[in-house]
């Protein structure tokens, strides 16, 4: 699903990611995981799109397509889905407008029907009732005053409505409590399938007692140092990433 | 006096002896003493100094005459009263829908019969002020609507106080109209400018409000113009006595050059005034919005606060200052003032200031001026929203916000509607 090679990525002359090549298949949980300033959230916004990253080498394929030419809209409604690590608030703008117009946005991108508003209502019915967000919060602007938890729920709710290709969860349990990533994991649990991947993108061991991974990728110094499956997330857990940095270092 | 000496103060002085042949006499005599005295603002008087109105009214253009009537669309679920091209036009409007304990009267009659309470009023609004515009318009004013609102009445539908210009060639207008609240009345009023066409037109228009004791007036001003020959002055004098509460709300649709320029004072006891709106501009446009709040009396309450959205070569302007008399204690007042530059080449000017002269009091602002929001604007488009809705969508927010607390539901459809309207003529 997700096959990216030798990627390079600089922002002004800083050099972030050094040749990182990675593959996740479809329906495959790869997890990330890396020390601080590694390059992690870099990865995640260079995937998605998000302006002020120089390519300077290396290729991004989606389901078999180079999207680096793609802007983040276009990325979206090939499939890109990014959960953010801190998702900002909008005052102004209505949650079920913002909503609306994103579903139809990717719709019309796919040259779909956009959606009627019963349609539209019933799916954002449905999919809040199970993430547990209240229509209190549907009725608020855009992540305007919502607590992490909130913040992280709406996010995922969105994952939800939008259906991606691949998913991909930067940092997903900062600022949140133990009842808060329990919610949140579950609901990405529920989106498992056979047709998505999901990149989840962490820096603890913590967030993947609740999402289980099926495999684990070390990354330090901007590319990924190793391999495997679920066991490597928690020899880091003992350990730490000081032999990757060492290593890198020596 | 002092001799005039541009061609445009040559021309309010030759409108001058035939306006005051039309009553007031005495009232026109002393504001165009007081205009003459200053003359037109260059900008190095202060309050002008962003909006060069010398230069922009250097030839003014004939007086404006009543002309026949014209299909205005309605926008607004209202008790329409028509001002067109300076001249009240009652059978235009829609008097008899008023409700009981609602008059209305002409400033013209009022003036050539020199009806007591309305020259009072009108005297002491621009006593309050010392803006030479405002004088101007004292001098030349041709008409207007007073519209009295009888103490312990409340008005449910809102009266609009419509002032069209129709003329294909270039004109001058100075109306003036007045609302006067008695004790503990209620209204609605909406307070419209439009321009139904491009024509080279100079309008000069006041709005005075007295507000008695427990009086309560929502105001609804939207403001539209047609093409760059358009210079429009809109003045608000407001006068609150104790209890009394002015809710005003305010959407500015630039066009040529426009000053809104709001004198507030607040001479009662726990006195209240909110401004809020938003001013949308592009195109070479100015829009300026100029507020002076001065609180004379203790524990009254302030709130303004105004969002820009500037475009293309449009200039925008805020002046905004709070004034606390000694003694007005406890008052509390917050202005804020935000601005969106979506071009490289529209400018913002604000102007913030606070006069303090209490001890006890609570008073702040702020002044932002920037671009849209990189995290947001990426947030969008990372769901999928075309940049250039995601752009509309947060601009059309950041005016909304604006809007907050206004409970006319028609009247928030109103200006998201038109706001997306104006989004929709982007051309970049």
């Amino acid at each position: 699903m997700l096959e990216i090679k030798n990627l390079h990525v600089s922002v002004g002359d800083r050099k972030i990611l050094q040749g990182l090549t990675l593959s996740v298949k479809a329906g495959e949980v790869a997890a990330i995981m890396g020390p601080n300033g590694t390059g992690k959230s870099t990865l995640s916004y260079v995937i998605s799109g998000r302006e002020g990253y120089d390519i300077t080498e290396g290729e991004v394929l989606l389901a078999g397509e180079n999207i680096l030419a793609l802007d983040p809209a276009e990325r979206a409604a090939k499939g890109v889905f990014l959960a953010f690590q801190y998702p900002v608030e909008i005052p102004g703008v209505a949650t079920m407008t913002f909503l609306k117009a994103a579903m139809n946005a990717q719709r019309r991108a796919r040259g779909e029907e956009e959606l009627a508003t019963p349609d539209f209502m019933k799916r954002v019915k449905d999919a809040s009732a199970q993430l547990g967000v209240s229509q209190e919060m549907l009725r608020r602007p855009l992540n305007s005053g919502f607590s992490g938890g909130e913040k992280k729920r709406m996010d995922i709710l969105q994952m939800a409505l939008l259906q991606p290709k691949l998913g991909i969860l930067d940092e997903t349990d900062s600022g949140l409590d133990i009842d808060a990533l329990r919610v949140v994991s579950e609901g990405v649990n529920s989106l498992r399938s056979p047709e998505r991947a999901f990149l989840v993108i962490t820096h603890y061991q913590r967030l993947l007692d609740y999402i289980k991974p099926d495999t684990v990728h070390v990354m330090a110094k901007g590319r990924i140092q190793r391999s495997g499956g679920p066991e490597l997330a928690l020899e880091l857990e003992k350990h730490g990433y000081q032999e990757y940095l060492a290593e890198e270092a020596a | 006096m002092v001799k005039l000496a541009s061609e445009a103060e040559a021309a309010f002085s030759s409108f001058y002896e035939e306006m005051k042949t039309k009553g007031a006499t005495g009232m026109r005599s002393a504001a165009w003493d007081a205009f003459s005295s200053k003359g037109l603002p260059n900008r190095r008087v202060e309050s002008w100094h962003y909006t060069d109105i010398k230069a922009a009214m250097s030839k003014p253009a004939p007086l404006a005459i009543g002309r026949a009537g014209v299909e205005a669309a309605r926008t607004h679920d209202s008790i329409r009263l028509i001002v067109l091209d300076g001249v009240f036009r009652p059978e235009l409007s829609n008097l008899s829908a008023l409700p009981e304990g609602v008059k209305v009267q002409s400033l013209r009659d009022a003036l050539a019969q020199g009806t007591p309470g309305v020259m009072a009023l009108i005297a002491s609004a621009d006593v309050q002020t010392d803006d030479a515009l405002l004088s101007l318009n004292a001098a030349l004013m041709q008409d207007g609507v007073i519209l009295r609102v009888g103490g312990g009445v409340t008005v449910e539908r809102p009266i609009e106080l419509a002032s069209i210009t129709s003329s294909d060639e270039a004109q001058s207008s100075f109306t003036r109209s007045l609302v006067i609240m008695g004790k503990d009345a209620r209204a609605a009023v909406i307070e419209t400018a439009s321009a139904l066409s491009a024509a080279s037109i100079q309008d000069n228009q006041a709005l005075i409000v007295r507000l008695a004791q427990g009086a309560s007036l929502n105001l609804f001003t939207h403001a539209t113009g047609q093409g760059e020959a358009l210079v429009r002055v809109m003045s608000l004098v407001a006068h609150l006595d104790e209890g009394a509460t002015l809710s005003a709300y305010s959407l500015i649709e630039g066009a040529g050059l426009l000053r809104r320029q709001i004198f507030a004072r607040l001479d009662g006891e726990r006195a209240r005034v909110a401004f809020n709106g938003a001013t949308l501009a592009r195109g070479r446009s100015h829009a300026d919005t100029t507020l002076i709040v001065d609180h004379a009396k203790p524990n009254g309450e302030s709130r303004e606060r105004f969002r820009n959205i500037l475009d293309e070569a449009s200039v925008g302007v805020f002046q905004g200052k709070i004034i606390v008399r000694p003694g007005a204690q406890k008052t509390d007042g917050v202005m804020q003032s935000k601005t969106v530059l979506i071009s490289d080449s529209a400018t913002m000017n604000n102007k913030p200031e606070l006069e303090i002269f209490a001890d006890d009091v609570q008073c702040g602002h702020g002044a932002t001026c920037g671009r849209l929001d990189k995290d947001q604007l990426f947030y969008l488009t990372a769901r999928g929203i075309p940049r250039k809705e995601a752009e509309s969508l947060l601009i059309e927010g950041f005016a909304i916000e604006a809007f907050d607390g206004l409970e006319n539901e028609a009247l928030r459809d109103f200006v998201s509607e038109r706001v997306t309207k104006w989004m929709s003529g982007r051309t970049a």
